[in-house]
């Protein structure tokens, strides 16, 4: 079925109210530390209390005799079992031919620790009490090195990793530099910036948890664990760590409360407690606590760049120029060396024609937690330094923020790029100009004056990004250095009675899946969103799954599905012809009941269900029994969704805080199946947006490598009222090479945001002189800005 | 040490170490697990619990505290039936919730909210709900439905 066809089918665009909120609002969820096996321990982690350090000695003999104890193991014990470190899943090759840097990244320090919170040993103990007290009597003793955190300091740095004893970890280049260069010798103007986008904790509100459990009678391993992808989780245990058969293994994430990228990886805990559970043939539970999430999760961004536009005289953008020092952290975590480069240089030509593209991308080692996706992954970042460039060439060539980007937005489709992507579709001005009805734009000047007639300044500020999503024809993700396939698997069984269970590859942890992926099967088969169950998270049920990040979901797991239904629909309806005695070829399918063409002859699907599992009156000659079938599809291309936001603050030069008062989003993501989970996914990506922009910053000391922004006390989540009121709308251009015409929105709000609301504040301070401001625009650096500028 | 204390309109006593929380008592002792921990700072209120009606963060009490007292959980806020609170069906008719993991402490302080400020507007509803953080929602849509809460409340 194409796209067209089926968004006019039932159900698709419908707002159903979600399956799943019954039992997250009676107490019923099941999250990893809900689950409570029989006979469990409880394991804690002895942590590096410094940034950098070798260790001279662990004496584990206080702890060990200490009430309650099991085990406490080691480094040694690790490399004695020889369980291998964690892999990293895409290979990226500097400009000069050789491969990245990849040290080893033991799952137990070897010798010497990297980071605040790198692992030392696992204790593990009847209770968690017991085990807590007796991590405090494990005795390390450190040789404490000099510790780096800024990525601008890392060149100069003591050498963290024997592999890359200048801490570097690659250079990666894309696009034509000799044209950039060319062009940039004919510009009339060129504009340049220096931006750092800081780094952020994504601090999903489950904290990370898991139990390994290994089965003596069974020989085999359960991994319960909160993570979002649980076949990449074992696919990468088992083949890359621990070399055990994947049928051994069962990994299981169940209710999972957040992921926003961080839970996409396979983390060292994960495997210790495997690995552990066999030793001890016990069940071995850790949960971090909310200290040990900031200090272990993987973080987000941490890039300082400089980039240029060459423009012609009229502000045609001619050439971009694009040089990023991307922070690593202390190791290369699943995804990390991805996210600088493929996911964020091929982004750097966002809505706009511009005809060459270079950009180079140094990648260092730092003494901190490892840096991986977080919600939008490289697309934010190349979001923002374009967005934030393309209003300060408008305000260097006395254009409009909305004037710079209309005379450079791509107005054919596909639309090839620079930088490696082609645009299938889109509508890029007509976004912007909805966006700026909605805005009221218009209205912008008069709510100035008020404004200012109170004592404060009001800025607007415009951001277009586009993002590539539904990750990855694989052939082509292969090509770019991925270690794994990018494709997505669904089964869909249809019961006898014409129930549906649907197997999904794709993880929900708050997406919705469990809703908007019933309407998809209910609109195909014509049967009540209620009898369609969504089942996911479980390599014991699913039959193989990538899972969910880059917004790849309803693209690439919904088209799995698409593909499924189609096998289901074409074996039905050759059941329906033996039912109806009619040929094939004349059966129709409409609503949930089979036609034959022209005729009032019919029957219903669970009739056709029921014939398939009862196959009394069948073709058994020719046609199996039963009801169930599997697909796997591999994407063409990425999808790209694309929209405008546009940010109003006011900002009171006296306290130096910023007042987000209107924001308003207006989005092209393709087909939508349901609005309510769409709108939601934009709420919820503009407030990690507009964090980011004004309070977040994930803070190391320089000297020390201690994490300074450890707690929710100490780093600033948004709350209620840090957010304005939200306008959103939407546009629908569907994306051409995906069955539904889906684009995805899971991250849209988090890259757009940051560089509407820092234009907006820029906008506001505009006339005291200050041009440059830095990520997040929080009170003392906004009252420290303008009192400097007053000077 | 024994604590008597009301859940969920049930009496029970339990045998707890001194040092226990209420939210290990309420979890690993009863086993209600929809009470969650989200920090550890006393700063994320997905521990959320009501003690004699007043919305309360469970990790920053002692079980022994709770002595007396009464409480309601998550669990505790639908019928015997499971037919949900008015506050609880608009968190699920206005999309108030995702991942799920805020959600029972975000629905009770809703709860208490509503009752000791029955006209709070779109701004103080904010405040108030200061003591919850949410990573997936944006709040936009939390508001919404403290407010069809209320009104539900009021005319039940």
């Amino acid at each position: 079925m194409g796209a067209s066809d089926f968004a006019k089918l039932p159900h698709i665009g419908e707002a159903v109210r979600r399956k799943e909120d019954y039992r997250f609002l009676t107490g019923g969820g099941q999250y990893t530390d809900d689950i409570q096996l029989e006979r469990q321990t409880h394991a804690v982690f002895v942590r590096s209390p410094h940034g950098h350090a070798v260790i001279k000695g662990i004496d584990t003999k206080a702890a060990l005799a200490a009430p309650g104890v099991l085990a406490v193991y080691t480094g040694a014990d690790v490399a004695a079992d020889k369980v291998g470190g964690l892999p990293c899943g895409w290979l990226i090759t500097s400009t000069d031919g050789t491969p990245m840097k990849e040290p080893p990244h033991p799952i137990l320090a070897q010798g010497k620790v990297r980071y605040v919170g790198d692992h030392v040993a696992m204790v593990v103990a009847e209770t968690l009490e017991e085990a807590k007290n007796a991590a405090e009597l494990v005795d390390v003793d450190y040789d404490v090195l000099p510790a780096v955190t800024r990525v601008t300091d890392a060149a100069k740095a003591t050498t963290i990793h024997d592999a890359a004893p200048d801490n570097h970890c690659y250079k990666w280049a894309l696009g034509d530099k000799a044209g950039v260069d060319a062009a940039f010798a004919q510009a009339a103007h060129v504009t340049k910036l220096d931006l750092v986008n800081n780094r952020l904790v994504p601090n999903a509100m489950e904290p990370r948890a898991a139990i390994g459990y290994y089965n003596r009678s069974s020989d085999d391993y359960t991994l319960y664990v909160a993570n979002q992808n649980p076949h990449v989780e074992r696919l990468l245990m088992t083949a890359f760590v621990m070399g055990l058969p994947e049928h051994k293994v069962r990994v299981i994430a169940p209710d999972v409360g957040g992921g926003f990228g961080s839970k996409i990886y396979l983390y060292a805990e994960d495997v210790c407690l495997t690995w552990a559970s066999k030793k001890l043939n016990r069940p071995i539970k850790w949960t971090a606590d909310r200290s040990e999430a900031f200090l272990s999760d993987a973080h987000g961004r941490d890039h300082v760049s400089h980039a240029e536009m060459a423009m012609d005289k009229d502000g045609h953008f001619l050439a971009l120029r694009v040089h990023t020092h991307a922070a690593m952290g202390a190791y290369l975590s699943t995804f990390s060396t991805a996210i600088p480069t493929i996911l964020y240089g091929t982004l750097l030509a966002g809505q706009y024609r511009t005809p060459q593209i270079h950009v180079e991308v140094d990648a260092w080692f730092t003494n901190t937690a490892p840096v991986d996706a977080y919600r939008g992954a490289g697309r934010p970042e190349a979001t923002y330094l374009l967005e934030r460039l393309v209003t300060r060439c408008g305000w260097e060539l006395s254009l409009g923020q909305d004037e710079i980007r209309r005379r450079n937005f791509i107005n054919q489709w596909p639309h090839q790029t620079p930088v490696a992507l082609q645009y299938d579709t889109g509508d890029y001005l007509g976004c912007m100009t909805r966006a700026q009805e909605l805005a009221d734009v218009a209205g912008f000047p008069a709510r100035r004056a008020a404004s200012e007639a109170k004592g404060l300044r009001r800025g607007i500020g415009y951001s277009s990004y586009i993002e590539a999503c539904g990750l990855a024809p694989s052939n082509i993700a292969g090509a770019l250095g991925a270690r794994a396939g990018l494709f997505e698997c669904g089964e869909v069984r249809v019961h006898p009675t014409g129930s549906v269970t649907v197997f999904t590859g794709s993880h929900s942890h708050g997406q919705g899946h469990e809703t908007t992926f019933a309407q998809v099967v209910a609109a195909r088969l014509g049967v009540p969103v209620e009898s369609v169950d969504i089942v996911h998270g479980d390599t014991g049920r699913v039959p193989f799954g990538m899972g969910t990040y880059g917004s790849r979901s309803i693209s690439v797991g919904g088209a799995a599905l698409m593909r499924a239904l189609d096998k289901i629909e074409t074996k039905a309806k050759k059941i329906a012809a033996h039912l109806l005695e009619a040929s094939d070829a004349d059966i129709e399918f409409t609503n949930g009941v089979f036609t034959v063409k022209g005729t009032d002859k019919s029957v219903p699907f669970a009739q056709v269900s029921l014939a398939a599992y009862v196959p009394h009156n069948y073709p058994l000659d020719k046609l199996e029994p039963g009801l169930n079938e599997t697909a796997f599809y591999d994407p063409t291309n990425f999808t790209y969704p694309a929209g405008t936001y546009i940010c109003e603050v006011e900002i009171d030069p006296a306290t130096g805080v910023t007042r987000v008062d209107r924001f308003t989003a207006v989005d092209d993501f393709g087909t939508i199946i349901n609005p309510m989970i769409v709108e939601g996914q934009v709420h919820g990506g503009i407030a990690q947006g507009i964090g980011q922009a004004l309070l977040e910053q994930c803070v190391y000391d320089p000297e020390t490598g201690q994490l300074l922004t450890g707690s929710f006390s100490d780093y600033a989540m948004p709350r209620a009222d840090d957010m304005p009121l939200l306008q959103l709308d939407t546009i629908c251009t569907p994306c051409l090479h995906n069955p539904l015409g889906t684009k995805g929105c899971g991250e849209a709000g988090a890259i757009g945001s940051p560089p509407a609301v820092i234009n907006a504040v820029l906008d506001a301070l505009a006339p005291l002189g200050i041009k440059e401001f830095d990520m997040p625009a929080t009170p003392y650096r906004v009252w420290d800005a303008i009192h400097a500028a007053q000077v | 040490m024994q604590v008597s204390l009301t859940v969920n309109a049930k009496a029970v006593s339990l045998d707890v170490a001194p040092n226990t929380l209420l939210v290990q008592a309420l979890r690993e002792h009863l086993r209600l697990t929809g009470v969650h921990v989200g920090c550890d700072t006393a700063q994320c209120g997905a521990c959320t619990v009501l003690m004699n009606d007043r919305a309360v963060k469970s990790c920053n009490l002692l079980a022994a505290q709770a002595e007396g007292a009464r409480i309601t959980t998550i669990e505790g806020l639908a019928t015997a039936e499971g037919d949900l609170h008015p506050m609880q069906a608009a968190f699920k008719e206005c999309h108030g919730l995702q991942c799920g993991f805020c959600t029972p402490g975000m629905v009770l302080s809703a709860v208490d909210l509503c009752k000791h400020h029955p006209k709070a507007g779109d701004g103080e509803i904010r405040e108030l709900l200061e003591g919850n953080i949410c990573r997936c929602t944006g709040y936009q849509n939390i508001v919404k439905a403290v407010q069809q809460g209320r009104d539900a409340m009021v005319s039940a």
